[in-house]
């Protein structure tokens, strides 16, 4: 049972992370060097000086800080995320037409890295030792120390340029306007592999060591020696006694990294022009449109936010005994 | 000390980690002696292939070495690597021991703004940080750095929370030292060998986050830097790889090099929490 003191609690960890998050942001927007009316114009192209001071009186530079602060609290409770000058258009707005790319390719990824992870994990933890487990451990470790966006490069100079299997970048076909439904769902899961498999492989090295580890300590436990004692079948044990004890810590772990999986999909959108938060965040850093910059470290971070409260629920799918502390 | 040497030079992992992390950073010091002048300096015919010219690892779009490129870019890695892991230390671990020894509300209050802080998503923070404060090595090391402490805050918090039960640092308190003597004399001294190997994987992911930054074109504009080769050289791999495979190699090397060492010392520093 989920007690109502445990729901309030959450609730106010989320108001609390959304009120710091918020608070870098406006701390950030007002150490800029210079004016902070400029970063809300963007740098360049707005030396107007008669549109300066509209921005400032918009934006109530005039005003002392706590009212700004205020304001600008009261601006993100409502969802106002500000007026990106540079693309004419509402900051929020924005984000929310690239949020489903990025939705996509963050869940694939994260899937797949966690499916991965646990059967690598599992069949390296299982003989330890063997030159099997040695062969995972030690691609686990260069495959942690890849910088993501190289081996994004590194995976379109093999499987795009020289042996044609996958589109180098893109979302869609350029064709994809004609394509039928079922086409257009192929055609987006075909230029999907690249950039997901990219992703995935840097957090199915960390979920690997870990389900290793895990693993091999989940089996030198009371309740697998007895299953043993009882003439099970090591596929018995490991299915029946090992696997779920063992994927707990797993998936714990896996929540805790959703801030650094939104993080790297900012530099695999970006390789593989993938039209979704990254790719907007690059194109954003290239134009120093900071609006832009700052609705997107909000969102994010929610997003992140919610990923948490999502991985805490398979948590409690996964080991029962959660949900009954 | 001798035996924790032995220790973690018995380790394949330290030994080889050991000897890589050797390589880059001789790499690093002897760069103005391998390659003189500017690695922006471009010497060469644009789009060599590596061996041609004379040029081991080829040039780039416009004719600067890639190899220059390479050894001088490891001096900027590794500045960057280790003094925004000196900063996140500084924050991190300042933090951690008043939580773990004051304990309490204050302890409660820092625990929380560090998980506030953990679910950030810390690429994206360093990004606005870097944009917003303009790209220098200053503000790198320092986004790194503010994006970096929370897990050594933990570590710290855990350490000190444990040892300062211990019987002697009561001695230490009951003989009138002043708290921050006992806190760091006593407390901090003992805690130390987990929090410096948990320092060293730092080094190994701030050089990746450097290098990410760079690659999104947030990088020093004095310094040449890998990020930077390998984002330049994003546009035109498919007439030229050995723009962004070399760079990404030297990279992939020293991250490499860098975690094996860790692993290392925490089997000599630790030998009770490593694995058998």
């Amino acid at each position: 049972m989920v007690s109502a003191t445990s729901v309030i609690s959450k609730l106010t960890g989320i108001a609390l992370a959304i009120l710091v998050i918020a608070t870098i942001n406006f701390i950030l927007v007002h150490s800029a060097p210079g004016d902070p009316a400029l970063v809300i114009a963007g740098q360049s192209g707005a030396t107007d000086a008669e549109f300066i001071d509209q921005i400032r009186r918009d934006y109530g530079l005039d005003q002392p800080w706590y009212v700004q602060y205020g304001g600008y609290l009261k601006k993100v409770v409502t969802l106002d995320l500000g007026y990106s000058i540079r693309q004419r258009e509402d900051v929020s707005t924005l984000i929310l037409e690239r949020l489903g790319p990025t939705l996509l390719l963050t869940v694939s990824a994260f899937a797949l890295s966690l499916v991965c992870g646990v059967i690598f994990g599992a069949f390296a933890g299982l003989r330890q030792g063997s030159w099997r487990d040695l062969a995972i451990s030690v691609l686990a470790l260069i495959l942690y120390a890849t910088p993501v966006f190289w081996l994004g490069l590194m995976l379109v100079l093999v499987f795009s340029i020289n042996l044609g299997w996958f589109p180098a970048f893109g979302y869609t076909d350029i064709r994809a306007a004609g394509f039928g439904s079922w086409h257009y769902a192929l055609d987006v899961m075909h230029h999907l592999v690249l950039p997901a498999v990219t992703l995935a492989a840097i957090y199915t090295a960390v979920y690997t060591r870990l389900m290793r580890s895990s693993l091999i300590e989940v089996s030198h436990e009371d309740h697998v020696k007895t299953a043993r004692a009882k003439g099970l079948s090591e596929g018995a044990i490991l299915r029946g006694h090992m696997l779920r004890n063992a994927a707990g810590p797993v998936v714990t772990f896996a929540g805790l990294q959703a801030g650094a999986l939104i993080g790297g999909a900012v530099v695999v959108e970006t390789v593989f022009s993938w039209p979704g938060l990254g790719r907007l965040t690059f194109d954003s850093v290239t134009a120093r449109d900071y609006p832009v910059l700052l609705g997107l470290f909000l969102v994010m971070s929610v997003l992140v936010i919610a990923i948490n409260l999502l991985t805490d629920l398979i948590h409690r799918l996964v080991d029962p005994r959660i949900g009954a502390r | 000390m001798p035996q924790v040497l032995k220790t973690f030079l018995r380790r394949p992992a330290g030994a080889v980690g050991l000897f890589l992390l050797l390589l880059v950073i001789l790499m690093a010091a002897l760069a103005p002696v391998l390659y003189p002048g500017s690695p922006w300096e471009m010497t060469a015919i644009p789009f060599s292939r590596p061996g041609e010219n004379g040029l081991l690892m080829g040039s780039d779009t416009m004719g600067r070495d890639i190899a220059a490129g390479v050894v001088h870019g490891a001096r900027i890695s590794i500045v960057i690597g280790i003094a925004s892991t000196l900063t996140a230390l500084l924050i991190g671990v300042t933090l951690g021991c008043i939580a773990g020894y004051a304990g309490g509300t204050v302890d409660g209050a820092i625990v929380r703004f560090t998980e506030i802080f953990q679910t950030i998503p810390n690429f994206v923070l360093a990004i606005l940080l870097v944009a917003i404060l303009t790209p220098s090595i200053g503000t790198i090391i320092l986004a790194i750095g503010l994006v970096s402490w929370p897990p050594l805050a933990r570590l710290t918090r855990a350490q000190v929370r444990s040892i300062s039960q211990r019987e002697f640092v009561q001695a230490a308190k009951c003989q009138g030292q002043s708290t921050f003597s006992v806190v760091v004399r006593h407390v901090l001294l003992n805690a130390i060998s987990p929090i410096i190997v948990l320092g060293a994987m730092t080094v190994a992911a701030a050089i990746l986050i450097e290098a990410a930054l760079s690659f999104m074109g947030l990088g020093d504009p004095n310094y040449m830097s890998w990020g930077y080769m390998i984002g330049a050289g994003r546009t035109v791999i498919r007439q030229a790889w050995w723009m962004s495979v070399f760079p990404g190699v030297a990279i992939l090397i020293t991250v490499i090099a860098i975690n094996l060492v860790g692993e290392a010392l925490n089997d000599a520093l630790n030998p009770r929490i490593s694995r058998a």
